[in-house]
């Protein structure tokens, strides 16, 4: 039912999401995916045409939640978070250069 | 463990009732460092074949413990979780303590502070032992997924706890703490319940504030207690329940007192039964014991009627949607930068986030955002991600439909009892298949309770699934309580 996913569409979504994957990885991961897509095939059974997405079971209004006020508040202190970071200069995380020259 | 004789029920003890350990403290028989000490014993002989605990937090144990014992000194009103030994789950966040999720991307990791799970349970007295081994990111049903090696099941050590909250399914059910935190996306604290003979609970979507859990799945993430008992789990959910202003999602209903609920009868309750549970692929031993169960709650005095629930099926395949996109999106804040594991020697920025992350997260975890961002993806973003939400409501309303008809829903937890390690590992569409009676109420948000309802012939245990409406937690546990006293 569902188009074989190809390998070089397994690289691809893996570039997406920053993903790399040595070959044998990419195989098995090809292999799974077309197993668990042909599966889920099964929902192209049922018409949905006019049924709005449910995104979130607040929308069902069975019950609320309250968005806090958007207020400025004390948060995390900065020591205690960059204590547990890679790579800082304790006031900023540090990475590699991000653009190549 | 080579020398230790290992009987199936080695392993298997019930923890005091919360009411017992309170009479002890008050009275003085007990006290809490000595009860928290002798834990951390238990723990140190049977958690190196179980596996159950990734790390303790004894310094605050016993300092939490000192106190409690201070207040039983004076003859001071102890708070409700006085001196309880609980463990968390390693997908909650205590301060300072190693959370790792059970990945390797998270090694090292200390939080600079606690979920509010974790707080409200050590504000009423609770005495945290340590962190709980679970499926990398919650993401499992075996705990065979964890970096960190598998959780045994204490009935039987061949076996698994299940998953992904296996460590706190069996920590219970082997005594190394008296009640747990664990977390349930798509059957994570129902279905361990159901392997360990234990009881857990699946509380409505936003009844629990997620705020300090690290995130799987944010429209389905839910985190509930595990106990040896109904009202022990209830208990504990009083506790943990409730608005928390840093969780927009968490409900200001007010939380009823369910431990008082528990002992309500329930005779006149409407019981459902939908078919749709009880077809193919259900073991014939757990059938037999959950219609057991059924026939309880019949002598008790509830009407016991069908119920349909026609989408039932569907739900394997909106679930795995569903989770997996919202995964890919959790899951991408793991890039090396701010916590955790870092690639060394990469010379870009995109170099390092995908060095760190094909270094660190498992199969299953990259197989989820895999398929995750390809249904999220141009082109496939309608045919499945959008597919998905309209089936899901499809499913919720289906279950919003038959709780005009009936007070509380009973189903089996899980399709079979606890497997063999290694049984499901190679083929992820069967264990995704393992989750077939829990992901309905996650899609729906629905609250439940899994509660012991027998053993298998094998001595395993075996669960049935009570589930209730939207904030109709008091009602799942009145119906698991005439089942947990039929003593089936």
């Amino acid at each position: 039912m569902a188009e074989k996913v190809t390998v070089e569409e397994v690289e691809r979504v893996a570039e997406l999401a920053h993903l790399e994957l040595k070959p044998d990885e990419a195989a098995r991961m090809l292999t799974d995916l077309n197993a668990i897509l042909d599966y889920v095939a099964e929902l192209n059974q049922l018409d949905t045409s006019g049924v709005a997405p449910l995104a979130q079971v607040g929308e069902l209004g069975q019950f609320s939640s309250v968005p806090r006020p958007d207020q400025v508040e004390a948060s995390l202190d900065r020591a205690a978070v960059m204590s547990q970071v890679p790579e800082t200069d304790g006031v900023f995380f540090k990475v590699p250069k991000v653009i190549e020259r | 463990m080579p020398s230790e004789s290992n009987p199936p029920e080695s392993y298997v003890e019930k923890p005091l009732t919360l009411a017992a350990l309170r009479a002890d403290l008050a009275a003085g028989r007990t006290r809490a460092v000595d009860l928290a000490a002798a834990y951390f014993q238990r723990i140190e002989k049977k958690n190196p074949r179980l596996n159950i605990f990734l790390s303790l937090t004894k310094e605050r144990a016993l300092e939490q413990a000192a106190r409690i014992d201070a207040l039983a000194a004076k003859g001071d009103p102890l708070p409700p979780l006085a001196g309880v030994p609980v463990g968390i789950k390693d997908v909650l966040i205590v301060k300072g303590a190693p959370a790792t999720a059970g990945s390797r991307i998270l090694k090292g990791y200390r939080p600079p502070y606690d979920a509010t799970a974790v707080a409200k349970l050590e504000a009423a007295g609770a005495v945290l032992l340590g962190k709980l081994n679970c499926d990398e990111f919650a993401m499992g049903s075996s705990n065979e997924n964890s970096a960190y090696g598998p959780v045994r099941n204490p009935f039987d050590t061949e076996r698994v706890p299940g998953g992904s909250s296996g460590g706190s399914a069996a920590a219970v059910a082997s005594n190394l703490a008296v009640a747990t935190l664990g977390s349930d996306t798509g059957g994570s604290i129902r279905q361990p319940a159901s392997f360990c003979g234990v009881v857990g609970v699946l509380p409505t979507y936003g009844r629990v504030s997620r705020y300090g859990l690290i995130a799987f799945a944010s429209s389905l993430d839910r985190i509930g207690p595990f106990a040896s008992n109904v009202r022990d789990a209830a208990t504990l959910l009083g506790v943990i329940a409730g608005h928390d202003p840093k969780d927009a999602t968490s409900s200001p209903a007010p939380v009823d007192d369910y431990a008082a609920e528990c002992d309500k009868p329930v005779a006149g309750l409407r019981i459902g039964v939908p078919a749709e549970y009880f077809a193919e692929g259900l073991d014939p031993e757990v059938r037999a014991a959950v219609e057991k169960g059924i026939a309880a709650l019949q002598a008790a005095g509830c009407t016991v009627k069908p119920v349909s629930l026609p989408h039932t099926k569907y739900a394997v395949p909106v679930y795995y949607l569903v989770a997996t996109a919202e995964a890919s999106a959790n899951l991408a804040r793991f890039d090396g930068v701010r916590y955790g594991y870092r690639s060394p020697a990469s010379d870009t920025l995109s170099a390092m986030y995908s060095h760190s992350r094909d270094e660190a997260f498992g199969a299953e975890v990259k197989r989820r955002i895999l398929l995750g961002t390809y249904a999220l993806s141009a082109g496939y973003y309608d045919a499945y991600y959008l597919k998905a939400q309209q089936v899901r409501r499809l499913l919720a309303e289906e279950f919003l439909r038959a709780f005009t008809e009936v007070d509380a829903i009973v189903t089996p937890t899980a399709p079979t009892p606890a497997f063999k390690i290694g049984e499901k590992s190679d083929d992820p569409l069967a264990m995704y298949l393992a989750d077939i009676y829990t992901v309905t109420a996650s899609l729906a948000g629905i609250c439940g309770v899994s509660v012991p309802c027998g053993r298998t012939q094998a001595i395993l245990p075996v669960g049935m699934q009570v589930l209730a409406g939207h904030l109709r937690e008091a009602t799942a546990f009145r119906v698991a309580r005439a089942v947990e006293a039929a003593e089936l």
